[in-house]
């Protein structure tokens, strides 16, 4: 507590237990942190994920030569020239493994970003609004979610031409509805909460609402699920990339690294070809899902 | 037949210059879906008709058990709910279909404390950004006098001004309620709809909460509408009570003309089921009550209460009573009133 | 019950009906007409015009909409593009493997992850739960086509003890153990993440069930400890499990993509992929419909079958 605080308290007079007037209330976000911080495994995942933005933020620096040149032998093994070897076209597998996760944080973040954005607003508006809106939109996610989601994928990105870009905006388009479904069942519930009620009968308009009174509610299950779709969308973009449907070469991602090693010589003789891709994405997804189930437990309110 | 009996009461009243808020027939229905289509197969008839006054200044009790459609009221006439038909005047005005935004000027002089204090705040804010609210809603306050009006609310609830920093989660159910009340009162409203504002607070509590309440309506000219279960809040605050029964009111009348002497058969037994003080009366011959309450959905014929009332005659299972009195204003609907 | 049954079929129809407008756009996005492929390149313009007249190809987008729909309404999906033969046949050929391999990924899945739920439920907090629940974030984790990958270089490559793809033996006679021999692989890759998947869910039910009251109730009347866990607990935790199972399906079609791609399986995953690859429209959208039908039957019989097994529940 501050002096001016004391100051303040001094002005209006009031006669406060000092005990209580000194501790000020823990903040919400530092309630959530210090939950988090006792789950040992979600700590290392969010300091891995941290690693992985770094790497990504210095990838030009890091990367001991452009990921696409052709600088020596074709698929040599790892050397002090090469630490992880050469691909089968002569390029440095590790700048390319460095090169490739901006790929992969890219694809994470800016789908979930866009697809949580968009079924949050679809959501809350559908729920808030009721009636022939939210029927006309619940069908509509009907619609997308019956989907089978490798599937459409792919059949989309056969039909519009794979790209970074393609896969962004399909994995987004075909994403939101599962968002939309989850804040549309929190506001419903919210919806009913006296709270609520009261900002209603208080008079407040009902964008205020929406964004004081039944948005922050929606937040934790949202924010939970956008870190689970983060790994999600990297695993299904290294998927397609793999099948030569996603991030097309010369562009380096781990999917598409990986796509090189599905005949049975490089498979047996040089595993430094498949090897640290793969792992790559593993690791990446297992530290997100890891930050992920760390969140769920430390925004669960029931704990 | 039926339509003609559920037709506005005959009962006279005259619109006194002191009545602030008047219900005439009010209902709301809700309905049930079913079968394939979900098409509508009929209503939760919550409330089916009601009729009443509340004057400038007093209390309008409200009391029955839960399901009666006591709270459905309150908060139809604040418009969380839609009426089915009926009237709601404020000051003669007619509201019951002002849309949102018509609605909005009116939210400064009608206000609500709800029954749970811990679902009724906001859980993500600061008790002074919950108060904030309304002000900054209705433009009642600039920035800088808002902190001052703040201090205000919390100094009349009796809330040191030093927590209005904490979240409600921090506070006692008291406390919150406490809170609640001091953001009803932050529009400086004139009628407020109390939703059993006591009824899940600890007993010693309680009768802090409703001095309060009482002291407020004394500085500030208040006009409640005081939902509860049982008698012994509304006994203690209340000037005038009704008695509500399954959608319906069976008993209007003065605190001293309920309490003393009871014309509907279903308020002597509510009285029954309340603690009598005075251990010398407590001989008193009690009337037990029988069966279960009927859904709201199928209310019983001719008078809703003949299937549990103790003193029911043919009558009373055809034909629906009104709700009928004497000049003084005490009326029961029953037709073996006594 | 059956009023529910029936709202949600009704329900399908429009559903359904967005799902072939979506496949119709999806595929009418294609650059050029989907249809080029049908026309010889020699061919004199005029004539090709004829044909795409004939083909009705010059009809406005709605109508081709009507027309397609009206076909797949009396069972006729067409003709593949890239074999000619029947796309009925095509997916006929290829959905006993995909359905066997499915049912075996499931199966196996149940069997690795029901055991070490419970287990890992009843060791809460011990190094076991740590153990299993760490493994199962990496069986959720790992992508399938790694996973195949470093399993054909270990059993294949290195111990050369299992096939490295395809669903029988060169010349075999493709008997029952040879063809078991030839799933292990692809189903045990299908199977990782639906276990890590369900043994979280097996031991977050065990957990649940095993703090009710009845099992309280059970141990204090003396029931061992072993019947507790078996006979009270065991019942209660895993009827949501087998309930939901329903609800893997999605995930087992997308699986099933990648890993018949890898493991050479003669599947509906495959035929996918290799219409896609030879812009075969005829045989997408029939293979997309299918899958919708699948994923929507499955949704709606794992809703039905979870407020069978819990009276608490009531669907309508």
């Amino acid at each position: 507590m501050s002096s001016t605080d004391i100051q303040k308290l001094a002005q209006s007079g009031v006669q406060a237990i000092p005990s209580v007037a000194v501790e000020l209330p823990e903040t919400r976000f530092r309630q959530v942190s210090r939950r988090f911080v006792k789950n040992k495994m979600a700590v290392i995942g969010l300091l891995f994920c941290l690693l992985l933005f770094a790497i990504g933020l210095f990838a030009p620096l890091l990367q001991p030569y452009a990921p696409d040149e052709i600088t020596g032998d074709f698929a040599a093994a790892p050397s002090s020239a090469h630490w992880l070897g050469t691909d089968q076209i002569g390029r440095d597998v590790l700048s390319r493994l460095i090169s490739a996760t901006q790929v992969s944080l890219l694809v994470g973040f800016a789908t979930v970003a866009i697809y949580v954005a968009f079924g949050t607003v679809v959501g809350l508006l559908s729920a808030y609004y009721g009636g022939w809106i939210d029927t006309v939109v619940m069908r509509i996610t009907d619609m997308f979610m019956a989907f089978p989601f490798m599937m459409v994928i792919l059949v989309v990105v056969s039909v519009v031409g794979p790209s970074l870009f393609t896969i962004i905006a399909v994995l987004a388009l075909f994403s939101w509805p599962s968002i939309a479904r989850l804040v549309r069942g929190s506001v419903l519930s919210l919806k009913q909460a006296d709270h609520v009620r009261a900002a209603v009968s208080l008079g407040l308009r009902t964008p205020r609402i929406i964004r004081h009174h039944i948005f922050p509610g929606a937040m934790a299950p949202i924010i939970v699920n956008a870190t689970f779709g983060v790994a999600s969308a990297i695993l299904t973009e290294s998927g397609l990339s793999f099948l030569g449907m996603g991030v097309q070469p010369p562009t380096a991602s781990w999917g598409n690294m990986l796509s090189e090693a599905q005949s049975i010589s490089v498979l047996s003789g040089q595993p430094w070809l498949w090897l640290p891709a793969g792992l790559a994405i593993l690791l990446t997804v297992l530290a997100i899902n890891f930050v992920g189930d760390g969140l769920r437990d430390a925004l669960d309110p029931k704990q | 037949m039926i339509e003609l009996e559920s037709m506005p009461l005959p009962v006279s009243r005259p619109d006194t210059a002191d009545t602030l808020l008047r219900l005439d027939g009010l209902k709301t229905y809700y309905p049930i879906r079913k079968g394939l289509l979900g098409r509508v197969k009929g209503h939760v008839k919550a409330v089916d008709g009601v009729s009443l006054d509340i004057r400038q200044g007093e209390t309008l009790g409200l009391v029955g058990e839960s399901g009666c459609g006591k709270s459905t009221i309150g908060r139809t006439i604040l418009r969380l709910e839609q009426s089915t038909g009926g009237v709601i005047r404020y000051r003669g005005e007619d509201i019951t279909h002002y849309s949102t935004s018509k609605m909005r000027p009116m939210r400064t002089e009608m206000q609500m404390i709800f029954q749970d204090p811990f679902s009724s705040l906001n859980p993500w804010m600061r008790v002074r950004d919950i108060l904030k609210e309304p002000m900054i809603a209705h433009d009642k306050a600039s920035s800088a006098t808002v902190d001052a009006e703040v201090d205000r609310l919390l100094d009349a609830v009796g809330i040191p001004r030093a927590y209005k920093e904490r979240y409600a989660h921090e506070f006692s159910g008291g406390q919150r309620q406490r809170i609640g009340i001091a953001r009803a009162l932050a529009l400086n409203p004139k009628f407020i709809v109390c939703d059993e504002p006591v009824s899940a607070l600890d007993v010693s509590i309680q009768a802090q909460v409703l001095n309060l309440l009482k002291q407020l309506q004394k500085d500030m000219g208040l006009t409640y509408l005081f939902i509860a279960h049982g008698l012994g809040a509304v006994k203690y605050i209340s000037t005038r009570i009704a008695v509500m029964y399954l959608g319906k009111v069976v008993e209007i009348g003065t605190k001293e003309e309920i309490f003393r002497a009871p014309k509907h058969p279903y308020t002597q037994i509510l009285l029954n089921a309340y603690p009598v003080p005075n251990p010398h009366l407590r001989g008193r011959e009690k009337i037990v009550v029988q069966g279960d309450v009927p859904s709201p959905a199928n209310p019983p014929s001719g008078c809703r209460f003949h299937t549990r009332c103790p003193f029911v005659q043919d009558r009373c299972r055809q034909e629906e009573p009104a709700l009928l009195g004497g000049i003084d204003g005490h009326a029961a609907a029953c037709h073996y009133a006594f | 019950m059956i009023t529910y049954i029936a709202r949600r079929l009704l329900i399908f129809v429009p559903v359904l009906l967005g799902i072939t407008i979506i496949n119709f756009i999806i595929i009418n996005m294609a650059p050029g007409n989907p249809v080029d492929m049908y026309i010889d390149p020699n061919m004199s313009p005029a004539i090709a015009e004829a044909k795409k007249e004939a083909l009705g190809l010059n009809d406005p987008l709605f109508i081709q909409y009507f027309k397609w729909l009206g076909t797949i309404l009396t069972g006729d999906l067409g003709y593949s593009m890239s074999s000619f033969a029947p796309v009925a046949q095509l997916i006929g050929e290829r959905i006993m493997p995909t359905v066997t391999l499915g049912l075996a990924a499931l199966v196996l899945a149940l069997l690795i992850a029901v055991p070490l739920g419970i287990l890992s439920a009843l060791k809460q907090n011990t190094k076991i739960d740590y153990l299993v629940t760490g493994l199962s974030f990496i069986g959720t984790s790992i992508p399938n086509f790694f996973l195949g990958l470093a399993l054909i270089y270990i059993f294949a490559v290195n111990l050369g003890v299992l096939p490295t793809g395809g669903m029988q033996k060169l010349g075999g006679d493709g008997g029952f153990g040879d063809r078991m021999i030839h799933m292990i692989l692809p189903a045990i890759v299908l199977a990782t993440a639906i276990a890590g998947r369900k043994v979280r869910y097996v031991r977050a039910s065990m957990l649940d069930v095993l703090k009710q009251d009845y099992l309280r109730t059970a141990r204090s009347k003396g029931v061992h400890e072993f019947w507790v866990t078996n006979k009270h607990a065991l019942r209660n935790a895993l009827l949501p499990v087998i309930t939901v199972v329903g609800l893997e399906i999605p995930i087992l079609l997308g699986g099933a993509i990648i890993t018949e791609q890898i493991f050479q399986w003669p599947g509906i995953g495959q035929l996918t992929l290799q219409s896609m690859m030879s812009r075969d429209y005829p045989t997408i959208m029939a293979l997309n419909l299918i899958a919708a039908i699948a994923v929507l039957g499955a949704n709606l019989l794992t809703d039905v079958m979870y407020s069978a097994a819990d009276p608490r529940i009531k669907v309508g």
